[in-house]
Parts: structure tokens; C-alpha cells; sequence
């Protein structure tokens, strides 16, 4: 017990001595968090559009209004003729430009149609898409409001209702990915570098010519990774709940024990990566591609699996990641409790018990 | 008991085609400071690695204070102590935080052990508050030999404890290793350097992965049957191109600022020699017999072995 203390307490030493690896086990998770939050995110907010008004009546600058008051869109400026919509895209601000026709509400009262041009910037298709998306939602909002005075026909309104994630916001989305990610390459990629750090320099020559047993070198490696990655997660549980209101309805304390299931099965990856790896830098490889491309590509973080090719969602399956996020979405989003996510759990459980039962028999008691 | 500490029998080691250690057998009494000299690449660290249970042999085998090195592994590693080639010290901690870290990994304490250390780590002790890795390679020597010692072993094995270290550093080492040997530690220690030879009590010639010639440093000399001859002038690199070129020559070697050679001849006239090497235009010519050191024997069994294996080749 005292050889496994005293070996827990260099590997911290060597942790928070290290100014990188400090770097690395806290900034990069708080600056990857705030980045996945912010800036790659499907959600309009402030986009600059243009409006060229040939109509200027007060139906036009009514729709505009409503437009512009939605959040979504701000009025960066008028425009005066069709010459200069090229211009205004041209000068890269502008996504949008709304055209209305001459006389519209003239044309409105008369025929009971008039027409409206949205013309995107398409560079960005997706979000082209969302954004004419989106106004064409607002006008249409509106031509229902002022049709709830006249008398209309008989129609159908489709009514839709995302539930779970009511205005279908992508921190639900993004948190639960982005923490399977970072507590994979955390845990898993920072063990494995500090294992095979060992090796290169030598001690580990030391250590094997030594009483340590090697279930005591593996244990006194892992002890400080668990500590801290655990305060990551809480880390990252708070940023998304504060900054980005991801809630937590099902029970916090489940969602931990989860957690830590999850950073034991990534330090079980981490220690049979390093079984493998002789150098720091095969180690980082090792877990860059063995592991954080297949978290980000497989498991359902940013591509749904179930639009993945056959082949490919059965290889989806065997990345742990997934089922971590499967149970985490559970329990933050839907509030289920154990009873929804047991068979996940089990399966992580499994892994787990796998990796270490491999690595246990891989790790070599002699130099190779 | 046996009276010896380390037994190797018929040991043998290869990296591919590559024989690192070639069939060697060796014991090593008791309380002995046993040399293994030999250069870079001539199998010492891997019959180093061998003993103290890092490495399995191909064939052969070895006991270390009647442990079998394969079988008995575990009870091997609780009474040697291993230095490596490279000091293995972490760099980040403290001098003090390495000894404590290696005094608890042994399941003891630097205190218990104090006494065996205090002439080792006396040196460094002033400085124990520093980061490892800013030391001195002397220093970094002297923590990392009381790292290796602070489990009290009955066996140690250094690998090439004195590369990279100043001279001064060196001698101070040799000073330590032989008062450790009063402690009844048997102590194995391998060294490319060979006047450090004469300082141990028995050692092995290595090349190849084979051992030469083993036995006190005395009797090596002793054995040496040709007279060797100093030979100094103004300039060194044409004076060895000059008598490699001599027809009596039989071997020619740079020793520091001479030049040792050895005559075909057993009668050897050194007034011809001179002669000779005046028609070469050498001036401040200065021949003296010398006695044999170390690293004459080490190159004449080198050129031994190779006309032997020239031979073999022939026939």
C-alpha cells in the first residue's frame, strides 16, 4: 500500500509539474467545450441581411419588423435597386437579401398575393438552406396572423413539436459528444504518453528491477488520471449547465457513476495502448487515430449512425463513445434513470473488464 | 551456501543474425567487484540486462545469489540493485524526492538506510532540494548509484556507471564502489574505459559478445609477452603512418600523446628503429620500453581473435 501511495504521489508530482500536460488535462477541455458552443453550431443568431424595398408601404415594413425583432436577423442595410444586391453580397457581410415587389400591399388587398425574393448566399449551403428557411417561416407566421381577421377557406396547419430538445438546440447535441471526446483523449491518450514516457527515458528498467508489482505500476498510473478527469467531467457538466443550459433532469449522482465508468474504461484503453507503444510519440498516434477519430466519426457525435452504411454502423457499435453518449443524453435530456440505461452500462462494464484483463496479460514483466 | 554471488552458465543472447552474448560462463565470488570491459556494442549491457532479470537468454543460465534469473525473478529484484546505461532518475522531481520515491518502491525508508548511502550521498545532499534534472552528470551519477543502493542490495550491477562523467567525478566513484565492497556487497560493473580495470578485483574482456580473457588485472598484464615500446616525435599522425608502414612492425596504437609499438623481432634494435625513422624526416625521436597496460592486452587479444577468425574463414 505504501509503494502504490508513494507512486501515486510522483505521478502527481510529474503531472502538475508539467506545465503542458497541466495545458493539456485543463485548458483544452474548457477551450474545447466554449468552441464546440459557440462557433460550430447549425443555430442562426445575427445574421446580417439586406432589404431592397421597392414597395415601401406599412404591410413591407411591418414583415420587416417582424423579421428583424426575431433575433435571428439583424438589418446590416436598404438597398435601392436590384443593381446593388451583387455588391452587397459581394462585400462578404450580407447572407441575405430580402426583395419586396412593387406596390405589395396594393397587390396584396387586389389579387391576395404578392411576392417576396429572398435571394441567399448559397457558398454555405447548409446554412443558405436554414436561413431562407427560417424567413420564409417568420413571413408565413405572419400572413397567418393577418388571415386570422379575414375570412379564409378551410385549411390544414401542420403543427410540429421537437420534444426532448424543444427548440431544437445543439449544445444537447454537442456537450454529451464533446465530453465522451474529451475524457477519451484525456484519460486514455495522457495515460498511455505518461506509461510510455517511462520506457523512453529508462525508469521503467528501474521500476521492472524493483518489488513493484505490475498491477501496482498500472494502478499508481491510472489513480491520478481518474482524480483529475473526474474533475474534468464536473468541469465540463458545470460549463454546459451554466454557459450553455444544458440541463441535468435525470439524477446527478447517477450521471457521475456513469462517468466514472466511462474514464475507467478509457484508462483501460490508455494502459493497452501503452502496452503497445514504446515511445510518447507512437503512444499519441496510437490514440489520436485509435481513438478520438473514431469518438468524433462513429458515435453519433456529429453523423447519426443510423445513416451510416451497414458495415459501418457495426463497426459504430463496438465504439464505447457511443454508448456513453446514448446513456448520457438519457439522463441529462430525458431524465431516465437506471432502468433506460442499464444494458448500455453493461456493455461499457464488459469493455472495460476486456481491456484490463487484455493489458494485464500484455504488460510485460521484462524489457522486450 | 555457495560461496559465489553470481553463476552464468553458457549464456546465450542474439538480435537477429547478431550474437550479443556468445555462450559465456563466469563466476563471481562473493564481495567481489567484478569488471566487465569491454567497448561500445560488446554485449555488456545485455548480459547486464540478462542478470538482472530484464531480458530472457536463448539458452544458458544464470543464478544470482542462488536465484535462477528466469524462474526466480521476483526474489532477484528484491535483493539487486540496478543502475542503468542512462541514469534513470525522474528529472522533474528532487533529489530527494527521487531517493524517498526508490526508498519506498523497495518497501523502506531513506533513514533506515542512511548509513549505507552517507558516503554517496553526502555529496549531493546540499543540493537535495533541486530538480534532478539540473544537476551535474557526476551528481546525476552519485543519486542515481544512491538510488540503486538505498534498498540495501546484496548484489549490484552498474552499466557503465562513468560515461559522461568528469574525471574527478570518476575517481570518486571508483573510491565509493570500493567502500561499498567492505559492506560485503558483490558489485558487477561494466566500463568502456580501461584503465578503470585496474581498479577492480577480476575482470572480463569483452568483444562480439564474448569474453577474451577473464581473470585479475595483474595476471592479464602478466600474461602479456611482448615488450611494447613508447615512441614519441614532433608529429604524432605521420610518425603512426611511418611505422605502420615498417616492415618489423608488428602493431602500432595511439596511446594519448606516444605511440605504443610492438617489433616482429624478439631482439629489437632500437638504434635501427631511430635510424629508420630519421630517413623518414622525424625529428625529436624518443623510444622507451614501457610494461604493458590494460588496453595493449585488450587489443592484442583483439588482433588474436580476428587472425583467428580470418583463419577460420580461410580454411
Amino acid at each position: 500500500m505504501k509503494q502504490l501511495f508513494s507512486f501515486i504521489k510522483k505521478e502527481f508530482y510529474h503531472i502538475l509539474r508539467d506545465k503542458r500536460t497541466m495545458i493539456i488535462l485543463f485548458g483544452i477541455p474548457i477551450i474545447q467545450i466554449l468552441l464546440f458552443g459557440y462557433v460550430i453550431t447549425n443555430e442562426l443568431k445575427n445574421v446580417k441581411i439586406a432589404v431592397l424595398d421597392l414597395s415601401k408601404d406599412n404591410i413591407t415594413s411591418e414583415i420587416i419588423n417582424k423579421i428583424t425583432s426575431s433575433g435571428f436577423f439583424t438589418l446590416d442595410k436598404n438597398i435601392q435597386s436590384e443593381k446593388e444586391i451583387p455588391q452587397a453580397f459581394k462585400q462578404g457581410k450580407i447572407r441575405e437579401v430580402i426583395v419586396f415587389e412593387n406596390d405589395f400591399a396594393k397587390k396584396l388587398q387586389k389579387e391576395n398575393s404578392a411576392d417576396i425574393q429572398l435571394i441567399a448566399d448559397a457558398s454555405d449551403a447548409n446554412s443558405a438552406n436554414m436561413i431562407v428557411n427560417y424567413t420564409m417561416g417568420i413571413i408565413t407566421s405572419y400572413i397567418y396572423d393577418i388571415n386570422k381577421t379575414a375570412h379564409i377557406p378551410i385549411r390544414i396547419n401542420t403543427q410540429e413539436r421537437m420534444i426532448y430538445n424543444e427548440e431544437l438546440r445543439d449544445v444537447y447535441m454537442f456537450i454529451p459528444g464533446t465530453m465522451a471526446m474529451i475524457l477519451m483523449l484525456i484519460s486514455a491518450m495522457m495515460t498511455s504518453i505518461a506509461v510510455a514516457r517511462e520506457k523512453e527515458i529508462g525508469t521503467m528498467e528501474v521500476l521492472l528491477v524493483s518489488p513493484l508489482k505490475p498491477i501496482q505500476i498500472l494502478l499508481g498510473k491510472v489513480t491520478p488520471y481518474l482524480v483529475l478527469s473526474f474533475f474534468i467531467s464536473v468541469i465540463i457538466i458545470a460549463i454546459g449547465n451554466l454557459v450553455f443550459k444544458m440541463p441535468v433532469l435525470g439524477s446527478l449522482t447517477l450521471l457521475l457513476a456513469e462517468t466514472m465508468l466511462f474514464i475507467f474504461l478509457a484508462l483501460s484503453l490508455g494502459i493497452l495502448i501503452s502496452t503497445i507503444a514504446k515511445t510518447q510519440q507512437s503512444a499519441m498516434m496510437l490514440s489520436l487515430f485509435a481513438l478520438l477519430l473514431p469518438t468524433i466519426l462513429l458515435s453519433g457525435f456529429i453523423f447519426p449512425i443510423e445513416n451510416m452504411p451497414k458495415a459501418l454502423q457495426w463497426f459504430a457499435a463496438l465504439m464505447p463513445p457511443k454508448y456513453f453518449i446514448i446513456i448520457l443524453k438519457n439522463i441529462m435530456i430525458k431524465g431516465t434513470g437506471f432502468a433506460y440505461v442499464w444494458k448500455e452500462t453493461l456493455i461499457l462494464a464488459g469493455m472495460t473488464v476486456l481491456f484490463i484483463g487484455v493489458s494485464a496479460k500484455k504488460f510485460k514483466i521484462r524489457l522486450e | 551456501m555457495s560461496k559465489h554471488s553470481i553463476i552464468i552458465s553458457n549464456i546465450s543472447k542474439s538480435y537477429g543474425n547478431i550474437k550479443a552474448v556468445d555462450d559465456i560462463s563466469l563466476n563471481v565470488k562473493k564481495g567481489e567487484l567484478f569488471g566487465l570491459i569491454g567497448s561500445d556494442g560488446a554485449g555488456k549491457t545485455t548480459l547486464l540486462r540478462i542478470l538482472t532479470t530484464l531480458l530472457l537468454s536463448d539458452s544458458g543460465n544464470a543464478q544470482i545469489e542462488n536465484f535462477d534469473v528466469k524462474n526466480n525473478y521476483k526474489n532477484i529484484r528484491q535483493i539487486v540493485g540496478y543502475m542503468p546505461g542512462r541514469f534513470s532518475l525522474y528529472e522533474d522531481l528532487s533529489v530527494e524526492e527521487n531517493l524517498n520515491f526508490f526508498a519506498s518502491i523497495f518497501n523502506t525508508t531513506v533513514a533506515q538506510n542512511y548509513d549505507l548511502i552517507k558516503d554517496v550521498y553526502s555529496y549531493i545532499e546540499p543540493f537535495k532540494k533541486r530538480r534532478a534534472g539540473q544537476l551535474s552528470g557526476g551528481m546525476k551519477q552519485k543519486l542515481a548509484l544512491s538510488c540503486a543502493l538505498i534498498h540495501k542490495p546484496k548484489v549490484l550491477f552498474l552499466d557503465e556507471p562513468t560515461t559522461g562523467v568528469d574525471a574527478v567525478s570518476r575517481k570518486e566513484f571508483w573510491g565509493m564502489l570500493k567502500n561499498l565492497q567492505k559492506k560485503d556487497i558483490t558489485i558487477m560493473v561494466s566500463t568502456p574505459y580501461m584503465d578503470e580495470a585496474g581498479l577492480c578485483d577480476r575482470i572480463s574482456l569483452m568483444q562480439n559478445g564474448k569474453f577474451m580473457e577473464t581473470d585479475t588485472p595483474e595476471n592479464i598484464i602478466n600474461k602479456f609477452q611482448k615488450q611494447i615500446y613508447s615512441i614519441k616525435s614532433k608529429n604524432k599522425q605521420k610518425l603512426i603512418k611511418d611505422l605502420r608502414k615498417y616492415k618489423q612492425t608488428y602493431s602500432a596504437n595511439i596511446f594519448g600523446q606516444a605511440i605504443h609499438y610492438i617489433d616482429k623481432r624478439n631482439n629489437i634494435k632500437i638504434d635501427e628503429l631511430k635510424n629508420h625513422l630519421k630517413s623518414e624526416n622525424h625529428i625529436d625521436i624518443e623510444i622507451k620500453a614501457v610494461k604493458p597496460n590494460i588496453e595493449d592486452c585488450f587489443i592484442e587479444l583483439m588482433k588474436k581473435e580476428q587472425s583467428a577468425v580470418t583463419n577460420q574463414l580461410k580454411n
